[in-house]
């Protein structure tokens, strides 16, 4: 079976696939949501009309932990890039 | 494939201004594969963010020619071995190789026609095979490397990338929900354009190294380079502008039927299948496992149809795609076999000077046929009632995918 298919190779391309291909996403989302709260007291709808452009909410906490989240997004990008240059 | 391309075998190829003129053939049919690899696969990393207007449809393909020419210099040392361990390196010639090429380019615009995203790398490797085959035999491929090394990662990558950007879609969307609407489409098409970024980055690396490593066993053969020698820098510029300047002409058919056909797109949905086919496509390459850029960008747009909660996927799309995978191998061996018989039977150089020119009629001839139904920036974006060409253009257009 093995000499067919490289599991290991399989089973390892699956979990960072889900950890970064799935995670990443997920953690822009979380740092979106984050931007994007509403200072204390309002709703989002209040604090930005359901169709605004409006990324960022007006809550300081929000935006700190939206920058955590880009800031390892970013971070992660630039391992790729250092993957992409070294594996060559 | 072509670990050891000998230069002075049987007739056709020996003598030096013969073998001069063929390799510059080889080198020519090789940079036109390069083109189509490029425009083929514009949509693997950009058909998203046209669907989802994060980015201008002529900015988008723009940005993905600037990154794949970066990407074809961000590696620096191109192995000179492309898919070893295929066929039998010893009966490799320059005009076994010219065929394949014209293989893999007729392959490849064939299914552009049809705006179906097929892979390039099998188109390649077909063509090849089927040249090698006409030319020593079917004992000269390795029929279990071909199975382990090709086709069965060509049915696992979608599958993976299915699962991968299902994933990623619903926590997105789980995550999201209580952002409002404007914000998260706004916010989600910057995310979009960065992880499609990554996508053309990685095809640049990528697919731009297989032809520089054909050109590069090629100019070896020859004897014009050293058995060990690594690509020369002329060779890494002329393939990353040829794949460059592919991408930036833009395969709007392909593009079309991945960005309209499969999955009704919004951006969340496009950040998902981006960063989805950028790490699986990373982590293949770094695992040693290759994987289609082609089939793995595919599988990921299905997954984030698959992911969204009441999205549609037109499965009958996917379905013909993954019928015309199947045929990618065999009909590229077959396009290569009769090229190189064509050029066997004739001979030498005028064998190679009447395989390019009937390559080019063909090119021809398919590109002219596409112009009949045309599919471009303006009209990319129309909406998907069944048919590649939007019906304001063609009504009574046959051509569907």
């Amino acid at each position: 079976m093995s000499d067919w298919i490289d599991l290991h190779a399989i089973w390892q391309i699956v979990v960072v696939g889900v950890l970064l291909g799935a995670g990443l996403p997920a953690l822009f989302a979380v740092g979106l949501r984050a931007l994007s709260a509403p200072a204390g007291g309002q709703t989002a709808q209040a604090a930005a009309g359901a169709d605004s452009d409006h990324v960022y909410g007006g809550n300081p906490v929000g935006l700190v932990v939206a920058g955590v989240c880009f800031a390892v997004i970013l971070a992660a990008i630039g391992y790729g890039i250092y993957l992409i240059v070294s594996s060559a | 494939m072509f670990g050891d391309l000998d230069s002075s075998p049987d007739g056709g190829d020996a003598g030096g201004v013969g073998n001069t003129f063929l390799l510059v053939l080889v080198v020519v049919t090789a940079l036109g594969f390069d083109f189509t690899n490029g425009f083929h696969d514009t949509g693997n990393a950009m058909a998203t963010s046209i669907a989802t207007n994060a980015l201008h449809p002529r900015v988008a393909v723009a940005l993905a020619g600037v990154l794949n020419l970066v990407g074809a210099f961000l590696s620096l040392s191109v192995a000179a071995t492309i898919a070893s361990g295929l066929v039998d390196t010893g009966v490799v010639t320059l005009t076994v190789v010219l065929a394949g090429l014209c293989g893999g380019v007729i392959w490849n615009l064939l299914t552009w026609l049809f705006g179906i995203p097929s892979s390039s790398s099998h188109a390649l490797i077909g063509g090849v095979i089927g040249s090698t085959i006409a030319a020593a035999g079917a004992n000269a491929v390795q029929w279990h490397n071909l199975v382990s090394k090709v086709i069965i990662p060509a049915g696992l990558s979608p599958v993976i990338a299915i699962a991968v950007a299902g994933l990623g879609t619903w926590l997105v969307y789980r995550i999201s929900r209580k952002v409002a609407a404007g914000a998260r489409s706004h916010g989600f098409r910057l995310g979009q354009i960065g992880s499609a970024s990554m996508v053309a980055l990685a095809h640049g690396t990528n697919d731009a190294q297989k032809t520089m490593g054909v050109i590069t066993l090629a100019l070896i053969a020859n004897g014009s380079l050293p058995q060990d020698a690594t690509a020369p820098f002329w060779v890494i510029l002329t393939c990353g502008l040829a794949i460059a300047l592919g991408t930036y002409v833009g395969g709007w058919r392909v593009i079309r039927t991945l960005g309209k056909g499969l999955v009704e797109i919004e951006s969340p949905q496009g950040m998902a299948a981006e960063s989805s086919s950028a790490t699986v496509i990373l982590a293949a390459s770094h695992f040693g496992y290759s994987l289609s850029t082609t089939h793995v960008a595919t599988g990921s747009i299905l997954g984030t149809g698959v992911g969204k909660k009441g999205a549609t996927v037109r499965w009958n799309v996917a379905g013909r795609m993954a019928t015309a995978w199947l045929f990618t191998l065999p009909m590229a061996a077959l396009i290569g076999a009769g090229a190189y018989g064509l050029a066997a039977v004739i001979g030498g150089s005028a064998g190679g000077t009447v395989v390019l020119v009937l390559l080019l009629a063909v090119a021809t001839l398919i590109y002219l046929r596409s112009r009949r139904g045309k599919v471009d920036q303006d009209n990319v974006n129309a909406e998907w009632t069944g048919a590649l060409v939007p019906a304001e253009d063609e009504p009574a257009e046959p051509v569907a995918a």
